[in-house]
Order: C-alpha cells, then structure tokens, then sequence
C-alpha cells in the first residue's frame, strides 16, 4: 500500500480519537456534577420538601415549596419581561441592521451582556425597590428580565437572519407590506431558532442568586403578592448551605438537585415542542 | 398614454403589431445598484393578455428590469431608478404610490420555488389574500381552489392541502408559487426564469401554464432558453447590456431579426 495513504489514513483516525477524547473531556464535568447532585441530593428529596415551608432554624424536616413557586413565579416575570423586549429587539436588529440604533443597540446588548449580575440586582433596586420601599418579586423579576434581553435579543438577531432572503422576497411579491412580512412570515420561520435562544437564556437566569441579593430577598412564608418578597430557589441554597445545620445541608442539594430539574424539564419541553414544528417543514 | 409613434422606437410599440392593448409601459427606464448603471434606458410596451418574453446573455439586466415592473427592485440597499412605468396607465413609481399596492397588481414568480417553510399548502396559496385581511373561510376555500386549478395543481394536491408545501417536488413548488401569485388576482405576472431549476417535464407544465394564464392575465417571462421562448411567447424582447436592442413579435424577431446582435445571439454565436 502506498505509505502516503497509510500515513493519511492514520492521521485521520488519530484526530478521529482526540476529537472523541475531547468529548469525553467535555462531558467529563457534567456527568460528575450530575450524579453527585442526584446521590446527595435525593436522600432529601420526599413529600414534604415539594409541600412543607421551611421549618424554624435548626429544627429537622419542612420543605421548599415557597421557593420552588417563588424561582417559578421569578422566571415567569422575567420571561414576560425579557422575552417579548428580547425577541422583537432581536428581529428589528435582523430586519434593519444599518440603521443607528440598531448599531447602538447592538454595542448596547453586548455591553449588558458583559455586566456582573450583581449590578442588575442593583439597577432593579434603585429602579424598583428604593421607590416603593421594600423587596418585592416584581424587582427580582425585573432584575432576571433585563439580563433576559441581551441574550434573546442576539440569538434572535442571529436566527432571524438565517431566514432565506428569497422567503421573504416572496411575501413582499404578494404585496404583503413590510411589517405582516416580518411579523407573519419571517418571524415563524425562525421560531424554532428562537425559543432555544429563550430557553438556554432562560436557563442562564434560573440559577441567578446575585441579582436576587436585594431584590426578591428571600421568604420564609408563602408570597401573597408581587410587590412583596419572595422566595427562590438560588436564595434558600445559599441561605442553608452556609446554616450549621446538617438537615439543611441535605436540603441545599435537594434544592440545587430540583433548579437544575426545573431548567432540564423547561429545555427538554422547548426541543419536543420546536422539534413538532421543525418537523413540519 | 401611448405616445406618437416614431420610426425610431416602431419596435417598441409591438403591442399595435400584434393587435392588442398595452397592459405595461416602460420609457426610458434606467436602474441602478449603487454605482452599476443595469438597465440603460428601456422603452418598451408590454401587451395585455399576452406572453412577452424576455431574452439576452447572463447579468444583461432581465431580472432587474422585470423587478423594476413591481418596484421589488427598490429593496435591495442602495438601489435606484429612473424614467417611468405605467401599468394600465398608472404611473407606479409617482410620489404616492404605496408598493405594496403596485405589487398586488403585478405579481412575481422566482427563477427558484420558494413556498413559505413553515406553511402548508393550503396556506402558502391563501397567505397574500389572508394577511390582506380576508378572514371569511368559504371565501379562503374559494380562492384557494381556484388558484390551484388556474396553476393546474389542484388535482395533485387537493387530498392534501394541509401537507407542507415543501412536500412537493420542484415542479409542484413552482406550480404552487404560481398559485400564490394568482391568489391575490394580479393583472400582471412577471416570471423570472420560472422553469429553470426543473426537469423538462415540468418545465413543459409551467410553458403550458403561461400559454393558459395569458387568457386571462398579461405574463412577462424571463427566460434563458431560446426555444422556450419561441414555444411560450407572442412577444419577445432581447436585451444586451442593459439595453433593449429589439422588441417584437416572437416570430419575426426570431426568423428575421433587424440587428445583427440578435442574430448572433439567437443562433448560438454568443451569450
Ligand atoms: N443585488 C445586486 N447588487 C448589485 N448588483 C447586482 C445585484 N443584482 C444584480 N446586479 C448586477 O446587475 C446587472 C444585471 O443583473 P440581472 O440580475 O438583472 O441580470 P440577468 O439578466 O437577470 O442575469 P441572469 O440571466 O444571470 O439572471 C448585473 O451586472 C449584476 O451583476
Ligand atoms: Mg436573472
């Protein structure tokens, strides 16, 4: 055989193997971090940690159920907050990318997206909280929202984008004016790009606890309103992680065990739900 | 209106030389991209009902004439024209003329099928009339219906309207293209070398189909293909360089052509 050939073909399957061994590498921390969480996690998790609010300090048993609703409620507010600003920021920058405030607007995401969380926590607490006068979900919410924005505005810019020009050349042809064409055509067309950009910011925002710091501030009882404190999830990991308690150290992993739930349920539902969609085409 | 016939221009007044009214006027159309002078001074008369063809070598400005007629040619950045067209005696490009509007008149089709992805067929052919507003179902069906037999592809398709459009093989797509054209009721159907990207058969379908359409509709089509051209057209109009160097009927140009440019394009010597 010619031993150039022999030499090619033994390259190809040493990259073939660093590329794999680079994977493994990859996945290595993941899959560590996965099954430590589901050992020491799962011993705390029963009924009464989905159910029971937390019990008083030192005292074995309660639950988190207040801070499971409460990272709920805060994702929902942001997501009502960030993603409607985050997506059709996100198509304007697509539709007129020369235009000045696209460019602005575009400097303006990446510079947030830079920003410490910490100091979006403080944006809603001078904004939210210094006004009204106390924590509350809705300044949480505000905080999570606007990281929301920098994020799906760009993945959107970018999804939106990749639409083909000759699509929506056809709905202009039709005399479908402008705007419908974006809103009606273009829009669904890239739907499938953009809630995986929505999901993975969303992701990204579940687990924040600095911006909560000052913000939601944390809840020992059930939250009665948005204007009030509330609690979540991040919160009450940090609160009982760094309590002496030993129960409230199992209780810590059984809440970073149920956040990092929460977050695969959300990303495993968008892929079905886009997926049916992608599918169509 | 028809301005005074001159020796000069007799050829572009073909539509008196087949007998039949002018559907869409151009005079003296120029167009640009940014610096590129394209179109360099069109004068032509587009017979109404009738097949106008449009031949020249590759980048001689077909396609940027053709999207000159429905004002798509403005979308690209930087774009610009000059002169006028009147499509039945409307000046489309006077101050005040949505384009939106002119491009419900004077519809297009694409050199290739472009069928909404994330629409079915049903929906692809119902989008022009439905984001204009139509919201009547029996009246959705109807126009439905009828666009796809005036595209002769109701009968392939009608046991599965709610299939996606890209189901359908090219021909078809092009075929359903056309039905979406015709759905908004376009007086003008500019297509841009429609048959390019299918086999002959299809190909034959689509020729067919403008022969049709052309009963009841004015077509522009561009094409590469000199027979095609020949089988489709009652009138044809040969451009070079940005320029129309002649316009007439398909039968003369093609047997006797005046310049001697159309002669050696027509016969293969060049393009
Ligand atoms: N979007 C554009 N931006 C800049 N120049 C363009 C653009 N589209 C076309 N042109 C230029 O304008 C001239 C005419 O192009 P046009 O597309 O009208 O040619 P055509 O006759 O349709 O060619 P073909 O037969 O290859 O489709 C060409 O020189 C081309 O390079
Ligand atoms: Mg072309």
């Amino acid at each position: 055989m010619d031993p150039r050939y022999r030499l090619r073909r033994g390259m190809d399957q040493g990259m073939t193997l660093v590329c794999f061994l680079c994977t493994l590498l990859v996945l290595t921390p993941l899959v560590l971090v996965l099954t430590f969480l589901a050992q020491t996690g799962l011993s705390a998790l029963n009924w009464d940690f989905f159910t029971k609010l937390p019990g008083a300090a030192g005292e074995p048993g309660g639950g988190m159920a207040n801070a499971i609703t409460g990272t709920l409620i805060l994702i929902g507010l942001a997501g009502c907050l960030g993603i409607p600003i985050g997506v059709l920021g996100g198509t304007f920058l697509s539709e007129y990318p020369q235009t000045q405030v696209s460019r602005i607007s575009r400097f303006a995401a990446d510079v947030m997206n830079g920003i410490p969380s910490i100091v979006m926590g403080l944006f809603a607490y001078v904004l939210i909280v210094l006004p009204l006068r106390h924590f509350s979900a809705l300044a949480g919410g505000v905080a999570l929202g606007v990281m929301l924005i920098p994020t799906v505005m760009r993945t959107t810019e970018e999804v939106v984008r990749l639409v083909p020009q000759s699509v929506r050349e056809a709905a202009l042809a039709l005399g479908i004016p402008q705007w419908k064409t974006t809103l009606r055509v273009v829009l669904p067309t890239a739907t499938a790009g953009i809630v995986t950009g929505i999901m993975i910011a969303l992701a990204r925002i579940a687990g924040e606890t600095a911006p909560l710091l000052f913000t939601a501030f944390g809840n020992r009882f059930w939250n009665r309103s948005i204007l009030q404190p509330i609690a979540a999830l991040p919160l009450q990991i940090f609160a009982y992680a760094i309590s002496p308690f030993d129960d409230w150290h199992r209780q810590a992993w059984a809440g970073a065990l149920v956040l990092v739930a929460i977050v695969l349920v959300v990303n495993v539902g968008a892929r079905y739900a886009t997926s049916r969609q992608v599918r169509l085409r | 209106m028809p301005k005074q016939l001159e020796v000069r221009d007799v050829e572009t007044h073909a539509p008196t030389l087949v007998g039949a009214n002018t559907a869409v006027q151009t005079d003296d159309l120029h167009a640009w991209f940014d610096q590129l002078h394209a179109l360099r001074g069109i004068t032509l008369n587009v017979p109404e009902r009738q097949v106008t063809a449009i031949i020249g070598p590759s980048g001689c400005g077909k396609s940027t004439f053709l999207r000159c007629l429905n004002r798509m040619h403005e979308l690209v950045p930087s774009a610009r024209v000059s002169g006028t067209v009147r499509v039945h005696d409307q000046d489309i490009y006077a101050p005040g003329i949505d384009p939106v509007l002119v491009r419900r008149r004077v519809g297009m089709v694409f050199q290739k099928p472009n069928p909404f992805p994330t629409m079915n067929i049903y929906d692809n052919v119902a989008a022009g009339v439905r984001l204009a507003g139509e919201r009547d179902r029996r009246r959705l069906d109807d126009v439905v219906e009828r666009s796809l037999r005036a595209a002769a592809l109701w009968e392939e398709v009608k046991d599965r309207l709610r299939k996606p459009g890209t189901s359908l093989s090219g021909g078809q797509q092009q075929r359903l293209c056309i039905a979406r054209a015709l759905a908004v009721s376009p007086e003008v159907l500019l297509m841009d070398e429609p048959a390019s990207a299918l086999d002959p058969a299809a190909t034959l379908r689509i020729e067919e189909l403008a022969r049709d359409l052309a009963k009841e509709i004015t077509i522009v089509i561009v094409t590469h293909n000199m027979q095609q051209a020949a089988r489709v057209s009652d009138v044809t109009g040969f451009f070079l360089g940005g320029q129309l160097v002649e316009f007439g009927p398909t039968n003369g140009l093609f047997t006797r052509p005046t310049d001697k440019r159309t002669e050696d394009y027509i016969t293969g010597r060049f393009g």
